[in-house]
């Protein structure tokens, strides 16, 4: 079968740093995959390549055969690709519905006219728009607290809200940067299970940046394992979790 | 079957509208029985364009959440804009509310292309900077203004920049706009009602804008731009829009005071940053992001140097304790816990309870 994400070659360097060097990934359709590595290995930085913040200095990231390489972060959102943030980003001031019904902007659409003059297509697509992001709540068991802003949900409950939204743009892949950092054990085999739901439900590819080693062993199916923002390890999770050199960057000699 | 309920915002908006009306009817009350100074009859005008221009400003400060300060060059180009109007055309249409409203529609399109034009480059910048900017392109507006030269006669418009003697008018022609001197002769088209009428199609046009999609796309990039990015959301688009549509309203407030006054001049007081910044103190006073809050702070701060102006000299001191007074009232925390101990609302459910 065919890749969903293929990335060859790829690198970054700010000023004299080389922050991430040939970096190659491979995620087939329906994968939950695991980035892990020690602080500072450039895992988000790679995030932030996949997605458009960063420029890559070279190299090629593909999804699904089309080159997305260099696009702006809205149109590689368009091609599919949707992330959550280490440091949760919610749209604080609004509701938890509201939060969702901004991830689904590209997908019901209605002018400024229609919105401002409340003509029957406003009506129609704040209703279908409801409809949906409850329903996407209610995967996340926030239907509860849809009309609280969304700075007032506990941790845990805006670490999900930020998948919902993520969700809600329909992406193809999906990357999860820390969804299980400050949770507690129970909080995180919840998420763990919420995570499987998510690719069996949702037809999602997953590609998950953790340090919680309880959850990448739990769920990845594959590990890429970064140290100094090169490939250390890269394989299938038991074999990669007993690799000698893994052990040893973490645990050090 | 759900049963059909009035959404929290729908029920909100009513509230705002309702109290813009029932101010309206109770002041034409006061009107017609006699009990209103002509001085007060005088300041019903500029009452409603200053309300305009509060809930045109909270859409940029917010709900886009940036800080803009040249919010009275925008009204500038639209009071010009409409009174050059109006003035061009006073023996063409003789009807006097159509000239006004095609006036009112010619101030908001030039004010909001005038928004788009600056916004276009500003609007990369965030926070001080912003804010710096803008009061900049508010003063340069005023100040181009005050130099333009524009004249009619039977073989067209003539600019200059320098005097009216050098348009080369033809003996009949007619200077409409004469540079610092302005334009003189606008017809006196606002009144009170038309005024009212346009503070409500303001708050309908901002108010529906922010509870529609589109209102949703901006208050995410108010609140975080890197995940509005990442969730698809066309930054650029959007601060234009909320830009340009506040530009634009605040150039028809520009038109309703342009059409209150004999003469029309880009002045520092009228049009300067003084202006910008007593907008702002309005939409801080109501609350940043609170639409209902900017049209009562409004009023309250219009008419209140009027009420006092009985105790002459101290007049400014007690304006000026009034808005301390009221900002502590506000937005002080201990001051806020204080009200919603004994709020009438959680007043009136203790008595239930008791009940």
């Amino acid at each position: 079968m065919a890749a969903l994400l293929e990335v060859k070659n790829l690198g970054i360097s700010f000023g004299g740093l080389r922050a991430v060097d040939d970096f190659e990934i491979s995620i087939k359709k329906g994968q939950l995959y695991g980035l892990i590595g020690p602080n500072g290995a450039g895992k988000t930085t790679i995030f932030n390549l996949l997605t458009g913040v960063y420029k890559p200095s070279e190299g090629v990231i593909s999804l699904e055969g089309n080159n997305i390489t260099g696009l702006k972060t809205i149109e590689i959102n368009k091609a599919g690709i949707a992330r959550t943030f280490q440091n949760i980003r919610l749209f604080k001031d609004l509701s938890v519905l509201d939060n969702v019904k901004a991830g689904l902007h590209n997908h019901y659409k209605y002018s400024t006219l229609e919105g401002i003059l409340r003509l029957p297509n406003y009506f129609k697509m704040e209703k279908a728009m409801n409809e949906k992001a409850m329903e996407l709540l209610k995967v996340f068991e926030l239907e509860g607290e849809a009309d609280y802003l969304a700075a007032n949900l506990p941790y845990g409950k805006q670490r999900k809200l930020e998948i919902a939204r993520a969700l809600a743009t329909e992406p193809r892949l999906l990357l999860l940067d820390e969804p299980a950092a400050g949770m507690n054990p129970n909080e995180t085999m919840e998420l763990m299970d919420t995570i499987r739901f998510v690719r069996d439900n949702f037809d999602m590819t997953i590609l998950l940046i953790e340090h919680d080693m309880k959850l990448v062993s739990g769920i990845c199916e594959e590990l890429t394992v970064l140290n100094f923002g090169r490939i250390l390890s890269q394989g299938k999770t038991s074999r990669v979790l007993n690799d000698p050199q893994v052990i040893t960057a973490y645990l050090g000699e | 079957m759900k049963k059909f309920k009035l959404g929290k915002n729908m029920k909100d908006n009513i509230i705002t509208y309702g109290i813009v009306i029932i101010a309206y009817v109770i002041m034409q009350i006061l009107v017609s029985t006699g009990h209103v100074s002509s001085l007060m009859q005088g300041l019903l005008v500029p009452l409603c364009v200053y309300v305009i221009l509060a809930v045109s400003l909270n859409l940029t400060v917010g709900i886009l959440g940036e800080l803009s300060l040249g919010h009275a060059g925008f009204m500038c180009v639209g009071a010009f804009a409409g009174a050059f109007f109006s003035k061009c055309m006073k023996n063409v249409i003789t009807f006097g509310l159509l000239r006004f409203v095609l006036a009112i529609l010619i101030g908001a399109l030039a004010a909001g292309i005038i928004g788009f034009l600056i916004g276009m480059p500003v609007l990369r910048l965030r926070g001080d900077y912003l804010a710096i900017v803008t009061l900049a392109f508010g003063e340069i507006i005023k100040n181009v203004i005050n130099v333009l030269y524009i004249g009619k006669d039977s073989r067209g418009l003539h600019f200059s920049t320098k005097d009216s003697l050098s348009l080369g008018l033809e003996p009949e022609g007619d200077v409409i706009i004469n540079g610092a001197q302005g334009i003189t002769g606008t017809p006196k088209d606002s009144t009170f009602t038309i005024g009212v009428i346009l503070i409500i199609l303001t708050l309908i046009i901002v108010l529906n804008l922010i509870h529609s999609r589109d209102g949703r796309a901006i208050m995410s990039i108010r609140d975080n731009l890197i995940a509005a990015e990442s969730i698809g959301i066309n930054i650029t688009k959007y601060k234009l829009m909320a830009f340009s549509i506040s530009a634009a309203l605040a150039g028809v407030a520009g038109v309703l005071y342009s059409h209150n006054l004999n003469s029309l001049m880009a002045t520092p007081k009228n049009f300067g940053y003084n202006m910008s910044i007593m907008i702002l103190v309005f939409v801080v006073l109501g609350g940043i992001g609170n639409i209902r809050g900017s049209i009562i702070s409004a009023v309250v701060l219009t008419l209140l140097p009027e009420l006092l102006r009985g105790l002459s000299n101290y007049r400014m001191l007690i304006y000026s304790i009034v808005l301390i007074v009221m900002m502590l009232f506000n937005w002080s925390p201990k001051l806020i816990d204080l009200r919603k101990r004994y709020s009438l609302k959680r007043l009136l459910k203790r008595t239930r309870e008791v009940q």
